[in-house]
């Protein structure tokens, strides 16, 4: 009985999945159809020039966004990342500026640039374990346990220097603390740092979801919370984790935000987390869990940095940039719908 | 044959209730052994501490002479106790191979996902259950016999030496039920014990080789196949005192005001959860509805009260047609399910006591736009006394009451509707002894004022001491169809598991 299925179900693949396979890959057309859409219609769109721009634009976003796909794998939300941006910008710029206070010993010690960026990561993934201990301890909503750090992680921010911005973050030789720049601006066989940074994040990313246990648990924990737990899974330690993957990634993009811009600002950040669900969602990540991808993420991030910065060398108001922006999204999730039922049919019928 | 795991006096008290009560239960190698008992016996606390999910209270589990305790279902699954359990419990995202090896993937390095071994070890499991499922199959895509299949697979890859199978027939066709049962004689064979706990009575006897009969959280008995017999279980299983005394009709049952014809309803999936139901029903008269979980009982239910979509066949009401009607219709016509979950569906938690009771039927006091004080409170005091609530009065929060008390007020909710057939699914379903036989007097209060009552139960006690009329009800239809004072006790639990030869189609 089993074998005719088998080879039932097999043979009827064949029939409507070359639309199914247009849907499927529907990202990734949209990615080709968007930027040969601005190659025709913008000047000097195709360009190496253009291209670097683009992709350190898209790997901020991307970054944060695959944070974000763990987390709404598991079946989650993080409304925190913008925040953490923000707060470990200002933590790295405070440490570069100000140095650490203490006031016990009436010193301040200066951290060189690679004891700042292991600072900022502490603080961005401790502030991703929090949320994680939130939800998973205390029983809050993964959406209200964020929404409650975001405001605080914010708050933090702008205590750190009273609401000013910490600028210039260039080091001093006599302090043993220069080179903050390079992580934002530098340059590795011509390709920026912070895309290096995103290829290998992103490389990682893919492989630990797909091919370790621990991915293998992100997607159970979102797929059957209950089935997992009984195969001995254990889910809270999973959602923390991935929580702290999230703080992480947010804390990588507060230190690349801050080092291209010298300076750091409280307010760095803002309204990040909505682009990162965005690129998670656009690639084809299903809010309730259990199905997505980091590959698909990353082409999402891409769509979504190839269309802002296209329209605006086309000249296109910002006003409409987010119009069309948000018309995007929605194309994409009720395509999303249209794949699933489809797949459905071609399943039963 | 050795027994390879001996519990003694297994006691898990929950709050409020004790679970099991000094139970012994020896489970031997390379055998069936088989568990059995009423809903609510002790079955699946029992089981849960097998696995890891629960701790006893009191009393020591050992393994080969050796004490153990199990922290947590990964505890138990690397001592070799693995578990197939009655839902389906699988990720519906990932494939058969990921879901086979979640929680215990091969890896290379202590990391990396060996898909390869995965793979094959996964094609190697289910070609030993004669099942070849390509491996990569999308869980989702599975019939729920094959994910059954896969549940076993998964437990078999854990090399478990004690298999726990909890009704792992309720979801299955008769020829799948076949190939399970060749895989259970291929595990007793290569030395596995397996606890197998079923309601199938016929089932258990083909394959079981020592029987443990749980009741009310004790030990019942505990016997060796050859001293088995289907009389013997059943008198095992229910005891025999009977909590309910029969309160007899004070009014004759009335004429026919429910019609049901050709009543069907298919199982997503395959089958069909309600199958060609025909049936009548009187005013006046109790009907119980027995039956297994999975029996078609809360299905037939929801297809009369309008609650399935894909529910086909004839439903008459005092005469009128309800075919697609919508299910404010039928409740305007006098028709009326209580639903089995209370909590979930019957109250509102944090509404008062009145205004639970009033919820379905707010047109009757709202006065321009407004609820009526005058008009509600004697209609709320009048249902309070005739159901004889017990409540500080109205006003009181719906918390406030006992569970039977609640009870009572979903069904007080209902009758302020003005009903003619009242459908109660498992009425009496987490309450204590003294609030059931409170519920059902209220039931033959109800039918001697002229309404149709039919409800649903698990428990054997719950049939005779309440109903004028017993149908039994097993894989969709229904197989008796009884006077209570002819139906036995034996007659309702064959007819319960009584399969048909068409299963397999």
């Amino acid at each position: 009985m089993s074998t005719a299925t088998a080879t039932g179900m097999r043979g009827q693949a064949g029939n409507g999945s070359a639309l199914l396979l247009v849907l499927k890959l529907r990202t990734f057309i949209a990615l080709i159809a968007v930027t040969l859409f601005f190659a025709l219609m913008a000047p000097n769109f195709v360009s190496v020039a253009n291209a670097v721009i683009i992709s350190k634009h898209v790997a901020i976003n991307a970054i944060l966004a695959i944070g974000m796909t763990y987390v709404i794998l598991t079946g989650g939300i993080d409304l925190s990342v913008g925040s953490i941006v923000g707060l470990t910008g200002m933590v790295a710029g405070g440490l570069l500026v100000h140095g650490m206070p203490l006031a016990m010993f009436g010193v301040v010690i200066y951290p060189n640039v690679v004891e700042v960026i292991l600072i900022a990561l502490f603080v961005g993934t401790a502030i991703g374990a929090i949320n994680g201990l939130l939800i998973t301890k205390l029983g809050v909503a993964p959406f209200i346990a964020t929404l409650g750090t975001l405001y605080v992680a914010r708050g933090a921010a702008l205590l750190l220097s009273g609401g000013a911005t910490f600028s210039n973050l260039v080091g001093k030789p006599e302090l043993g603390n220069q080179g903050y720049p390079v992580i934002g601006s530098g340059n590795l066989f011509g390709v920026p740092i912070s895309v290096l940074i995103l290829v290998l994040m992103a490389l990682v990313a893919a492989y630990v979801a797909q091919r370790t246990p621990f991915g293998r648990k992100v997607y159970a924990v979102g797929g059957n919370e209950r089935a997992a737990a009984l195969s001995g899974v254990r889910v809270d330690r999973v959602k923390i984790a991935v929580y702290m993957i999230s703080g992480f990634c947010a804390a990588v993009v507060g230190l690349i935000v801050s080092s291209q811009l010298v300076a750091s600002h409280p307010a760095s950040g803002e309204t990040f987390e909505l682009n990162a669900i965005a690129a998670a969602v656009l690639g084809g990540t299903s809010l309730s869990g259990g199905r997505g991808l980091i590959g698909g993420t990353i082409v999402g991030a891409f769509v979504i940095g190839v269309l802002s910065d296209g329209l605006v060398m086309m000249g296109v108001s910002e006003f409409w940039q987010m119009v069309i922006k948000g018309l995007v999204i929605i194309a994409a999730v009720v395509l999303d719908q249209l794949q699933r039922r489809l797949a459905a049919n071609t399943r039963q019928g | 044959m050795t027994v390879v795991l001996s519990a003694i006096g297994i006691t898990k008290a929950f709050p409020g209730t004790v679970a099991l009560q000094d139970v012994d239960f020896d489970v031997h190698a390379g055998a069936v052994n088989v568990l059995i008992g009423e809903n609510g016996a002790g079955k699946s606390t029992l089981t849960k501490i097998l696995v890891g999910v629960e701790r006893p209270t009191l009393g020591t589990i050992s393994m080969l002479g050796e004490k153990v305790s199990f922290s947590s279902v990964r505890d138990a699954a690397s001592k070799g106790i693995g578990i197939v359990f009655q839902e389906v419990n699988l990720c519906p995202n990932m494939s058969v191979t990921e879901n086979i090896f979640l929680g215990r993937d091969i890896t290379r390095a202590g990391f990396h996902i060996d898909r390869g071994a995965q793979r094959a070890r996964a094609a190697e499991l289910l070609g030993r259950l004669e099942h070849n499922i390509d491996p990569d199959t999308l869980v989702a895509d599975l019939m729920i016999g094959q994910q059954q299949i896969v549940e076993i697979a998964k437990a078999l890859a854990e090399d478990a030496r004690i298999l726990i199978m909890d009704e792992p027939t309720s979801a299955l066709s008769a020829s799948e039920v076949e190939v399970l049962f060749k895989v259970i004689g291929e595990l007793k064979r290569a030395g596995v014990a397996i606890i197998y706990i079923s309601h199938r009575l016929e089932e258990l006897i083909r394959i079981g080789d020592y029987f443990t009969v749980l009741r009310d959280g004790r030990l019942a008995a505990a016997a060796p196949r050859e001293e088995v017999s289907i009389p013997w279980i059943i008198s095992k299983m229910l005891g025999s005192e009977n909590v309910l005394p029969k309160r007899p009709p004070a009014v004759p049952a009335g004429p026919a005001i429910l019609e049901v014809e050709h009543l069907s309803l298919p199982r997503r999936g395959a089958g069909m959860a309600v199958d060609d139901v025909s049936v009548t029903f009187r005013t006046g008269e109790i009907t119980a509805i027995y039956g297994l979980l999975g029996a078609g009982r809360t299905e037939l239910f929801e297809s009369l009260y309008g609650l399935r979509g894909g529910a086909t066949g004839s439903v008459r009401l005092e005469g009128v047609e309800l075919g697609s009607r919508s299910v404010n219709h039928r409740m305007k016509a006098g028709l009326l399910l209580v639903p089995e979950d209370r909590q979930r569906d019957g109250l509102v938690q944090n509404l008062s006591v009145g205004g639970n009771l009033g919820l379905a039927s707010l047109r009757r006091f709202t006065r321009f736009f407004s609820i009526s004080k005058a008009a509600e409170t004697p209609l709320l005091s009048q249902v309070i006394d005739q159901l004889h609530i017990k409540t500080a009065g109205a006003d009181a929060p719906i918390t406030s009451l006992s569970g039977g008390n609640q009870q009572k007020v979903v069904i007080g909710k209902s009758l302020l509707t003005q009903p003619r057939v009242l459908l109660l699914d498992e009425p009496s379903r987490g309450i204590d002894i003294g609030a059931k036989a409170e519920v059902f007097n209220t039931m033959r209060d109800l039918a001697d004022q002229g309404l149709a009552i039919i409800y649903t139960t698990s428990d054997l006690k719950e049939t005779h001491g309440v109903a004028d009329r017993i149908l039994v009800m097993a894989y969709g239809r229904i197989t008796a169809d009884l006077r209570a004072e002819e139906a036995t006790d034996e007659a309702l639990v064959r007819a319960s598991t009584y399969q048909f030869d068409t299963a397999a189609a």
